[in-house]
């Protein structure tokens, strides 16, 4: 089995999110990266769908040169090799179409993402490139196994789960469930230095969104604090002034 | 040019969330001095159907045909799309729900349409069709203006709020053109706890982390939630203690949520919890610590242990309600 894993470079989940100039622009100061978490998970199951000689995974980011390290991270974790589509990542629509333009000649079984980028939060990659490759996508599964050619996935729905299977071709984006994610361990550190890295240049798309400015959520007052023994009167605020039972 | 709003039906019914996207459809409809259709897909009774008039839909298109009747997230893309350009529907909104964060992507690369996926307010009507998103798990906004001719816009539960808006709606049958190839996905089996309010679009959640001490001492919690109509949530380090199910985490790498009210009990407030809780728009913290970061985002607290706090909140509840 083929897998092609698409991983996300991201600021770490400790970092305190500023802007810069205006507020029009992510304020990289200080900012340590990450591989996005999900995508984690999504490489984590890959790893053990593979392990054994039973496949190979590859993983693709769409980025510039600062993201090898996060590259050679995913590498660490197990990946076989990697891709790194050279263009700053506009929005989910191009990131989609390239790699869907790098898989659409190389035969990967499946494609996983993580459900979204802790960044811009979207999950839109995973069912784009299902689009733009004609194949089908399922978004937020919490569980991924395979019997032969056929794959059954648990997909999250509001208050439950759906449980359905599809053969051939597929992309999914993966949740909390699919696996624990892993860690890598030195041997694994030691391999990702020389681990192909392959550098491929983007395709043209036509811009379709971009951001303008960012906001900060407004700060809330001073909390207001009740004392313990006295939980009638929080349950009469929250019916009187703040309004919400 | 129009706006087509898609309504998503569970078991033959529309959710809240469903009349809220109806509604924030309306107002872009409004916006652009447009009509607004909508289309179902799936089994929905007319006068089910006859509701979504009462948030401003003049025309809704209904696809009842067997290969649809449960999701395949493939075909109802190509349905949605294809009801798009028929009605000359330049703007198409969803619900930012779970099935719509697997359709709105699909839409928008067919229609060649910027998405504002997480949408929390209406467009810009300066000239800039630009969408306020969350980004950052909750952590910022980023103004997303879409550039392209088509646009899709999946709006998040909560944001926008549900608002009547009267209008005589004609029922259509819509035939869909449906490939073969699009049918990919087989549901085998569908799980819904109907008897527990779901998460994402929850009014009110009440939330506890490891401060309970163990999934023993959940059902206090659990006897708050029912009381108030709530559902459940809980913190990272408790989904991963297997205490309670993935599908409670909130916070940055598990859900974001906007609820009405939410009410953390004996959870600190790590940076990544309140990145997906800080939308709500009221916070209840209650918190032994008083130090507790929590408590510098909350709008009330109490300052003490949830096994005394908990019970007397779930009694002076139970005396309110009479």
């Amino acid at each position: 089995m083929k897998i092609l894993v698409c991983i996300s470079n991201v600021p770490d989940t400790t970092t305190k999110i500023t802007f810069t100039n205006d507020n029009t622009e992510f304020n990289t100061s200080g900012v340590q990266y990450i591989v996005n978490p999900y995508d984690e998970i999504a490489l984590s199951r890959a790893i053990e769908l593979t392990e054994g000689g039973k496949g190979t995974v590859t993983v693709i980011n769409v980025g510039e040169v600062a993201n090898d390290p996060t590259i050679r991270k995913a590498l660490a974790i197990g990946a076989d090799d990697a891709v790194r589509v050279n263009a700053a990542p506009r929005d989910a629509y191009f990131v989609a179409k390239q790699i869907a333009e790098y898989a659409k000649d190389k035969d990967f079984n499946v494609i996983l993402t993580g459900r979204e980028s802790i960044d811009y939060n979207g999950n839109q990659v995973a069912a784009m490139v299902g689009e733009f490759l004609d194949i089908p996508s399922v978004s937020i599964i919490k569980k991924l196994t395979f019997e032969g050619d056929t794959a059954t996935i648990e997909r999250e729905i509001e208050g439950g789960k759906e449980v359905l299977t599809v053969s051939g071709k597929f992309v999914a984006s993966c949740a909390e469930g699919v696996a624990e994610p892993k860690i890598p361990n030195m041997r694994g550190i030691m391999s990702a230095r020389t681990k192909p890295l392959t550098v491929v240049d983007a395709v043209a798309i036509e811009e379709v969104s971009k951001i303008t400015k960012y906001e900060t959520p407004a700060p809330r007052g001073t909390v207001k604090l009740i004392p313990a023994d006295q939980t009638e009167q929080l349950i009469s605020l929250l019916h009187s002034e703040a309004k919400v039972i | 040019m129009s706006v087509l709003v898609y309504v998503e039906q569970a078991e033959g019914k529309f959710k809240k969330s469903v009349f809220e996207a109806v509604s924030y459809a309306k107002a872009i409809a409004d916006q652009q001095s447009t009509n607004l259709t909508a289309i179902s897909i799936g089994d929905v009774a007319e006068s089910e159907l006859k509701e979504l008039g009462k948030y401003g839909a003049s025309k809704i298109l209904n696809v009842s045909v067997d290969q649809l009747k449960t999701f395949v997230n493939q075909a109802y893309a190509s349905v949605i799309a294809a009801a798009a350009e028929k009605e000359g529907a330049d703007i198409v909104v969803l619900s930012n729900s779970f099935s719509g964060k697997g359709l709105a992507p699909r839409i928008a690369v067919k229609l060649k349409a910027g998405l504002a996926d997480g949408a929390v307010e209406l467009p810009g009507t300066d000239g800039k069709f630009a969408v306020k998103k969350t980004a950052f798990s909750g952590k910022a906004f980023a103004i997303t203006e879409l550039t392209s001719a088509n646009k899709v816009i999946a709006l998040n539960p909560n944001a926008f709020g549900v608002k009547e808006n009267a209008t005589d709606a004609v029922i259509e049958n819509f035939a869909a053109d449906i490939k073969p190839s699009d049918l990919g996905t087989v549901i085998k089996d569908i799980v819904r706890a109907t008897d527990k309010v779901s998460l994402p679009d929850a009014e009110l959640v009440v939330s506890a982390g490891r401060g309970l001490k163990g999934p023993e001492n959940w059902g206090m919690i659990e006897e708050l939630a029912d009381l108030l109509g709530a559902a459940t949530a809980c913190s990272k380090p408790v989904s991963d203690a297997d205490w309670r199910p993935h599908s409670e985490h909130v916070g940055q790498t598990g859900i974001a949520i906007s609820p009405n009210l939410y009410i953390a009990i004996g959870i600190s407030g790590a940076i990544q919890h309140l990145a997906g809780v800080s939308s709500s728009k009221v916070i209840v913290v209650i918190n032994k610590d008083p130090e507790a970061p929590f408590f510098k985002v909350a709008d009330y607290g109490i300052v003490g242990d949830a096994f005394e706090v908990v019970p007397k909140l779930i009694e002076a509840l139970k005396a309110h309600k009479g």
